[in-house]
């Protein structure tokens, strides 16, 4: 290892929550941008290797992605409560956020022209989703065992509406012990 | 609401946490099952609503839950709904990021990532089509779904543009 990889500044509870909530606040259509740019380019706590490597871990593991790296971030510079004060910023303002969009929904929702916005964006919204879906699905390699287990999976939970626990259940091992088997 | 059974709610956020390996979309379609079919809290269309509203706030796009969470008890529902989130992400994530400064390469952990991305990506495309039935009722519906895939795949732009089109779209009554 060398020296500048070991580097690791000291870096306060106050700057975690300040620095993730800036990036929260910021990051309107995705988040992974603005944590990047924050992180390795602005602050420089981290080189962009560690932060590749953090987020490879945040993705492997359950739970939202960059959630999972602020999680990390936080306990690496502060322990449990570096932890906390980075979770803290990252989740409160949205939090806060999309209340006041709930106060505002309760009274407004029902108006026709609010129905109306609302119908329009969520259109779009669907094919947002849709998007990203398309572009991660490009990284699968061009096998049929991918492909079937991805097809599985949307079959027993999108058409057949059949709980996500038992499909997982049923498809994690096999797909696990599949690609455990192809790396040998 | 009588109905509303808060400790139920946060069970069933919780058990999908631990398994959304993937994030936020993978569980979509069984948040919607459980909140539209089995419980009937929400209809289809008010959960497309609130999904909706949430793209727009700044954060993460998970924060569609804690809308769905006010929406259904207010603080209490909030709680309920976002709490859960925490608990795998801090739990593993701090135990995962030991284990992997241990056990850097393990062929295990690759096994798992290279197994469950496939499965991943069929779960979040049926929450995208689960999303776009809720939603679209005739094909000019579809139509704005479909043109929206098409601007993303070929440019980069901040999707706040699209949503925002997408308003001015429905405000006119084109759909």
């Amino acid at each position: 290892m060398d020296q500048e990889e070991s580097y690791k500044p000291n870096v306060s509870r106050l700057e975690l929550f300040l620095a993730f909530s800036r990036i929260s606040l910021s990051s309107f259509g995705g988040a992974l941008y603005w944590t990047r740019r924050e992180l390795v380019e602005r602050l420089r706590w981290l080189t962009d290797r560690e932060f590749v490597e953090l987020l490879t871990i945040g993705q492997l593991l359950p739970g939202p992605n960059v959630l999972n790296l602020t999680v990390m971030v936080g306990h690496r510079f502060g322990g449990l409560t570096g932890a906390a004060a980075s979770t803290a910023g990252y989740l409160g303002w949205p939090v806060l956020v999309v209340i006041g969009m709930g106060v505002l929904y309760q009274h407004y929702g029902t108006l026709p022209e609010v129905q109306r916005a609302l119908a329009g964006m969520s259109k779009v919204a669907a094919g947002l989703l849709l998007a990203t879906v398309i572009k991660l699905a490009m990284v699968l390699p061009r096998r049929w065992r991918p492909w079937l287990f991805g097809v599985l999976a949307f079959a027993g939970v999108g058409v057949m509406r059949w709980p996500l626990l038992w499909v997982l259940g049923a498809l994690a091992p096999w797909a696990v012990f599949a690609a455990w088997k192809e790396t040998e | 609401m009588d109905r509303l059974d808060l400790g139920g709610l946060f069970l069933h956020f919780m058990l999908l946490w631990f398994v959304a390996v993937g994030g936020p979309s993978a569980i979509l379609p069984d948040i919607h099952r459980y909140v539209v079919d089995v419980q009937q809290l929400l209809t289809s269309a008010q959960f497309a609503e609130i999904y909706t509203l949430a793209q727009v706030a700044p954060g993460p796009n998970v924060m569609y839950v804690t809308l769905m969470g006010w929406h259904l008890a207010g603080w209490k529902g909030v709680a309920a709904t976002t709490i859960p989130l925490l608990i795998p992400a801090t739990t593993l994530t701090i135990l995962a990021g030991h284990l992997n400064e241990r056990y850097p390469n393990a062929p295990l952990i690759r096994a798992i990532r290279r197994g469950l991305t496939p499965i991943t990506i069929g779960l979040m495309f049926a929450g995208a089509s689960i999303l776009a039935r809720a939603v679209n009722h005739d094909w000019r519906g579809y139509a704005i779904t479909l043109l929206t895939v098409a601007v993303v795949l070929r440019k980069t732009l901040n999707p706040l543009w699209l949503l925002g089109a997408g308003a001015l779209v429905g405000i006119l009554g084109v759909v």
